[in-house]
């Protein structure tokens, strides 16, 4: 098992580097002068732009400013944001939000996907089943902005539940409207897997066998049909957590969440580079932290894995 | 629609006495009937945005920061909502001639760390931002004084200390507004504790202002910043409540939805997506009032087809050939304000009745008969193109001023979208840029001057369309070099006249500051500027 999980974690030193320098040469590549837009509508004195460009490596080769990023972060020095704020202080102030947000999302999107997926794979083809597909269905065709504006709207400004907006306070309790969007933005898939999957493991030799020898119903379907149908849910969790921290962006900027989807929004618009960079970094690294944590727990819940990579 | 008001600048400052008078009546004549009631104590929460850079009056150029440190910091004369101005630190302020002033500043006035206020610590400031190894964004605010320079590292030898409390001004050129600029945050002054280490100082500002951080971390960054009053501040600006909030949003439509829940006050700015509902929703809390920001595009001289008699007569044809009226109606809902000069109604010595404004008037006849004039000089091929920046929600109104041309003149008319304002930027900078293109000012100081040197004058600094006339550069430095406000206004509405033939940029419209507030505070009044005037708003109950 330890050989495993040194295997995967150095496997993810490439996927870091790789990942880097693409999302480098892309940002380089993006068009413009952001140090002259810093001005706004006025011609600021070309001196004064030569010497903000040389301090931010922006006069040298691309291969150049990229040796600078990746030697920085070695001594964890992500740069310097345009504000004159060390990158790692903002990551490490905007990261906990986004990563509170996007826990309770998930929470919310698989307590409610798994509770309603296998009731439905239960009751296959009934009304409870039919009318969770249409409504499955609904959120999947809603794009999160619109599902984002109308929760805001109805929920906060009209009914007065929530607060429409997160910013400073950002605990826990506070971030439920965001989460409830973010949720149900990615319920209908894990809901309709769950129940599939239940179906699937319904049908199985082994629940037949454990029927047969008397089991009650309340025993086989938590132990022996559940636990077994996790499987594939598991592995949709790292994904679903990739999408959640990106999806993040659309919903921070709409509700006000001083997370990493905001202010990576903010940097792509003023062309901060080191900002960038950094964050779309550490999304690589969540992403890929996350997976090897996924096949982790998919050993422990599936002995037949565990047993074949070591 | 113009406002009557006594004509405020250069010279007028001498009216010490005044001024402050006319500063502080500005106060109390807000839209609302309800004036007594209020709670002093009470914090009132607005609208803003993180800063862009650390809070150092002379490295803010963006509004985000702007708004704070205006109200953290009191420079030697202040704005009035209508522009006009009064004298907050500055007891006095003499014009002598174009070139010199002389400033005299309140005695026993203290920074919130308890420093005094002393005619060194502007001078200190000043030659700061100046600095050119200092790198600040602002530092062409002391371009005009004496010693000023770019490219080395040079003391401003025109700032002359005389006693604690007086020191002199020299500049290298006339500029008769000068005085007038010095109500902008680049020339607050700095206490000394700045200097020890100017990035802390950045973080935690200490300022003169009627509000100060309401404590350490203060400025919660991407979140918002706390200010309260200042016990001490000693001005014209007395704050009516106990201290403002100001949240920090990414996106306007946030800030409103918290307006329309009552969880912010006030709002300076509201979404393009609301210009339909807000005065329904908000009611007689809404406000849509004209802006000290112009519209224009540019097309440079450079393309074909518009330098000369030729171009003269394509760009009075395009400029007529735009529905003005229509598209601020239809597009704006009523947020712009058809141009009818090159400044704005909130400057003193704007004007509409300038002769040659009919241009700004759209006539589809005399457009079509003036276009086919220039096809007779020489034939008009390919598209006419109007560059914008996607990022910015141009489409909308480029769209529409592009098909009033296409449909009057019956050429091919697009726009040509950027993705990004820096990429647009770029063109416009390195002087690439293939066809016409927006362009827009917001002035820094409520002066005429301000929307005229910097971008028409023969190679200002931000004349992006390289336009160049004799005529309107004799009027403007005659202008600059009247210490007479009055002549000084005639003589640039001269040197617009000038523009209003050549049209360098085609005017469009004024920028409305369109905001509101909500029924938990009273007396809110925009400034000049666009933002609201902190210090007067009181909460409700």
């Amino acid at each position: 098992m330890t050989t495993y999980i040194l295997k995967r974690i150095l496997q993810a030193i490439p996927v870091f580097l790789g990942a880097t320098l693409l999302i480098y040469f892309m940002v380089f590549a993006m068009p413009g002068d952001q140090i002259a837009a810093l001005f706004g509508d006025r011609q600021p004195n070309p001196a004064l732009l030569e010497r903000l460009r040389a301090q931010y490596h922006l006069d040298e080769p691309f291969i150049v400013q990229y040796f600078y990023y990746i030697t920085g972060i070695f001594r964890l020095d992500f740069g310097i944001s345009f504000s004159g704020q060390p990158v790692i202080e903002i990551l490490a102030r905007t990261f906990p939000v986004t990563l509170r947000l996007a826990v309770m999302a998930v929470a919310i999107s698989f307590v409610l996907a798994i509770v309603i997926g296998l009731f439905s794979a239960l009751r296959k083809g009934g009304i409870f089943d039919n009318s969770m597909l249409v409504v499955a269905l609904i959120f999947l065709a809603l794009p999160i902005f619109v599902l984002s504006f109308l929760a805001q709207y109805f929920l906060a400004v009209q009914l007065g539940w929530f607060r429409p907006t997160v910013g400073a306070r950002n605990d826990w309790g506070d971030l439920w409207l965001p989460a409830l969007v973010l949720g149900f933005s990615v319920y209908a898939t894990t809901m309709r897997l769950t129940r599939s999957s239940t179906i699937e493991t319904l049908n199985q030799d082994w629940v037949r066998t454990a029927y047969s020898k008397g089991l009650p119903r309340r025993r086989v379907i938590p132990v022996h049909v559940l636990r077994n149908s996790l499987i594939p849910m598991v592995t949709d969790l790292g994904t679903v957590f990739g999408i959640l921290m990106v999806g993040a962006t659309v919903t921070e900027g709409i509700f006000n969440v001083p997370g990493v989807g905001n202010t990576l929004y903010q940097a792509i618009i003023r062309g901060e580079n080191p900002t960038v960079v950094s964050f779309v970094t550490v999304f690589v690294v969540v992403y890929v932290l996350i997976n090897i944590v996924v096949d982790l727990i998919y050993g422990l819940l599936d002995p037949r894995i565990r047993y074949v990579s070591s | 629609m113009k406002r009557n008001r006594i004509a405020l600048s250069g010279l007028a400052l001498l009216a010490a006495g005044t001024l402050s008078l006319a500063g502080c009546a500005s106060g109390t004549d807000s839209g609302s009937g309800d004036t007594g009631g209020g709670d002093a104590e009470a914090i009132i929460s607005v609208n803003g945005s993180e800063p862009q850079n650390p809070l150092i009056p002379t490295n803010t150029n963006e509004t985000g920061g702007g708004k704070i440190l205006d109200a953290m910091f009191s420079g030697l004369i202040g704005y009035a909502a209508d522009g006009s101005v009064y004298n907050d630190v500055a007891e006095d302020i003499t014009v002598d001639d174009p070139q010199h002033l002389t400033v005299k500043i309140r005695e026993g006035l203290k920074f919130t760390d308890g420093e005094e206020v002393t005619a060194d610590n502007f001078i200190k400031a000043w030659n700061y931002g100046a600095l050119a190894s200092n790198e600040q964004l602002s530092s062409y605010f002391f371009e005009d004084i004496e010693g000023f320079s770019y490219d080395a590292d040079s003391e401003l030898t025109g700032l002359e200390q005389v006693d604690d409390y007086t020191f002199t001004i020299a500049l290298n050129k006339p500029a008769s507004d000068f005085a007038q600029r010095l109500g902008y945050s680049a020339y607050f002054p700095l206490p000394d504790v700045a200097f020890d280490d100017m990035d802390a100082f950045g973080e935690n500002p200490i300022g003169n202002g009627p509000y100060m951080l309401s404590g350490d971390g203060a400025w919660q960054h991407d979140v918002g910043i706390d200010l309260v009053t200042n016990p001490d501040y000693d001005g014209p600006r007395t704050p009516a409540n106990g201290g403002v909030d100001i949240k920090f949003y990414a996106s306007q439509d946030a800030a409103y939805a918290d307006l329309l829940a009552g969880e912010l006050d006030v709002l300076d700015a509201i979404p393009d997506s609301a210009f339909e509902t807000f005065e329904s929703d908000l009611g007689d809390r809404a406000v849509n009032q004209p802006a000290a920001i112009f519209q224009s595009f540019t097309i440079p001289e450079r393309l074909p087809h518009f330098s000369g008699e030729e171009g003269n007569l394509r760009r009075q044809a395009l400029s007529m050939a735009i529905n003005r009226e229509e598209i601020t109606d239809v597009i704006f809902q009523g947020t712009r304000t058809p141009a009818s000069d090159f400044t704005s109604p909130v400057i003193d010595g704007w004007s509409d009745s300038l002769e040659g404004a009919d241009v700004l008037a759209y006539n589809p006849d005399k457009a079509k008969e003036l276009w086919a004039q220039a096809d007779a000089i020489s034939p008009w091929d390919g598209s006419f193109q109007i560059a914008y920046n996607a990022d910015g929600g141009h489409q909308a109104w480029v769209d529409a001023t592009v098909n009033s041309i296409k449909n009057t003149l019956g050429i091919d008319a697009s726009g040509a979208p950027y993705p990004t304002f820096a990429e647009l930027r770029g063109q416009v900078t390195d002087r690439t840029i293939q066809t016409a293109f927006r362009t827009g000012w917001q002035a820094d100081y409520p002066g005429l001057y301000n929307f005229l040197g910097p971008l028409y004058a023969t190679n200002a600094g931000s004349n992006d369309g390289d336009y160049s006339s004799a005529d309107f550069d004799k009027y403007l430095s005659e202008g600059i070099s009247a210490t007479d406000a009055d002549e000084a206004n005639s003589l640039f509405q001269k040197a617009q006249e000038v523009l209003l033939k050549d049209l360098p940029a085609t005017p469009l419209w004024y920028s409305n500051v369109v905001g509101g507030y909500a029924d938990t505070v009273d007396n809110v009044e925009f400034g000049w500027n666009s933002v609201p005037l902190y210090e007067q708003i009181t909460k409700v109950g």
